[in-house]
């Protein structure tokens, strides 16, 4: 098996391999900017939901303090059914978990872009580079028993 | 101090560690860690999951603009990754194993080692113009890129690929192990041992700590070390001044980057051994 990037034999093939590379590069760009914009908005509303639901924490000087909501003790959700639980519920510390989830995902979308893209561009061994990578993303998850 | 205070303060403290992690190619983990735990005395496992989302936050907040203006080695950063996600999967296992005090000590000594090397090749460091890595060339790793600064288009090619996964294989190993540091070893590995120039080092390592980082982040959040509380004004800051400091990148030499990252390298490197002698 031929392992290395095909080269194009004209310059029109080199024009469309550039313009493809261009592709990746946007594409990439874009599904991060998507991931970064998104999950920022659900850690704000999920911070509003909070304070809406807990008017002694959003005072500048009330007797509540934060240590009771970042104790080893602390309540959050740290599995997916207590995730979707506390989301179900409406829960802002759930909402917040969840965009932290979309935030975890977007690096391992771009990895997933990577591989479509290296295909696309005819080159056997970033592709299989790329699903290695991704191969190994998707164990850590499994393994965590999240 | 009550929650809504220590959101607001948290979230302005996380843009300033955005601008500088999109900088210099790592985290913010750096500047979050020492705040939350000297300053808010909150538990160093909470912190240390603050980091993980940082770095992850730097990552992607930066690496959409620097890869859309072609400053990441995207092939580069994808072929090492193969080693930093291996590293990281096989790290977040050894957290039980190994004395987190000798791996504080050992890394100190590591990155106090590699800001002195940094620093030395501040008047060598000229882009290579022929490689006979075969790894490089069989994947084709070399790159060029339009640097602001100079006004011109600097044309580089890389090498030491064998070198340069080793050193990036540890650095996963240790941003599972202590949650911090992974960019620390990743810009040298490029800088020292691959020959990129200094700002395709940090706009790459930049590009892979937020894989790296979501290779161990399961393991943090099954082990409930994600608070949200902590999460949302971190993220949020975070991205904020990473879109900024990514403007800066291009405008600013190769020279004061490679300063500017000495300096903070320094800082770990004593944070680290703070950490594990005291």
């Amino acid at each position: 098996m031929r392992l290395t990037r095909q080269r194009p034999a004209t310059a029109e093939e080199a024009a469309l391999l550039d313009e493809k590379i261009r592709m990746t590069e946007v594409t990439i760009s874009l599904v991060l900017r998507i991931g970064v914009t998104l999950s920022a908005l659900i850690f704000i509303l999920g911070l509003v939901i909070t304070f809406i639901h807990h008017p002694s924490f959003a005072s500048f000087s009330g007797s509540v303090s934060f240590h009771s909501l970042t104790s080893v003790n602390s309540s959050f959700p740290h599995s997916f059914s207590a995730l979707e639980s506390s989301v179900a519920a409406g829960r802002g510390s759930g909402i917040i978990v969840l965009g932290t989830m979309l935030l975890i995902l977007t690096p391992i979308l771009r990895v997933a872009v990577a591989v479509v893209s290296f295909s696309l561009e005819k080159d056997p061994a970033m592709t299989l580079v790329t699903i290695f990578v991704l191969l190994v993303l998707i164990l850590s998850f499994i393994l965590s028993g999240a | 101090m009550t929650p809504l205070d220590f959101v607001i303060a948290m979230g302005l403290i996380s843009v300033v560690a955005g601008i500088l992690g999109s900088l210099v190619g790592l985290g913010g983990g750096i500047i979050i860690v020492p705040v939350l735990t000297l300053l808010f005395h909150v538990d160093i496992r909470l912190a240390i999951g603050a980091s993980i989302i940082s770095v992850i936050a730097t990552s992607s907040g930066a690496a959409a603009a620097y890869v859309r203006d072609k400053m990441t080695n995207l092939r580069a950063g994808m072929f090492l990754e193969v080693a930093t996600t291996t590293g990281a999967v096989t790290g977040a296992y050894l957290t039980t194993i190994l004395p987190a005090r000798f791996l504080f000590i050992l890394f100190g000594v590591v990155l106090a080692y590699s800001a002195l090397a940094t620093f030395q090749r501040r008047k060598a460091a000229q882009p290579l113009l022929v490689s006979n890595d075969r790894i490089a060339n069989v994947l084709e790793l070399h790159g060029e890129y339009y640097d602001e600064a100079e006004k011109e288009t600097i044309v580089y090619k890389v090498t030491g690929t064998k070198l340069g996964l080793f050193m990036m294989y540890i650095a996963g190993l240790v941003s599972a192990l202590l949650g911090i540091g992974s960019g620390a070893l990743k810009v040298p590995a490029m800088d020292l041992a691959m020959h990129l120039p200094m700002k395709v080092s940090t706009a790459t390592s930049n590009f892979m700590i937020g894989v790296t980082a979501a290779a161990s982040a399961g393991v943090y959040f099954a082990r409930g070390q994600i608070d949200p509380i902590i999460a949302a004004p971190v993220a949020i800051g975070i991205l904020v001044g990473a879109t900024l400091g990514s403007k800066v990148l291009g405008k600013i030499t190769s020279k004061t980057v490679r300063l500017v990252f000495v300096v903070v390298l320094v800082a770990i490197s004593f944070e680290m051994l703070q950490r594990g002698l005291f």
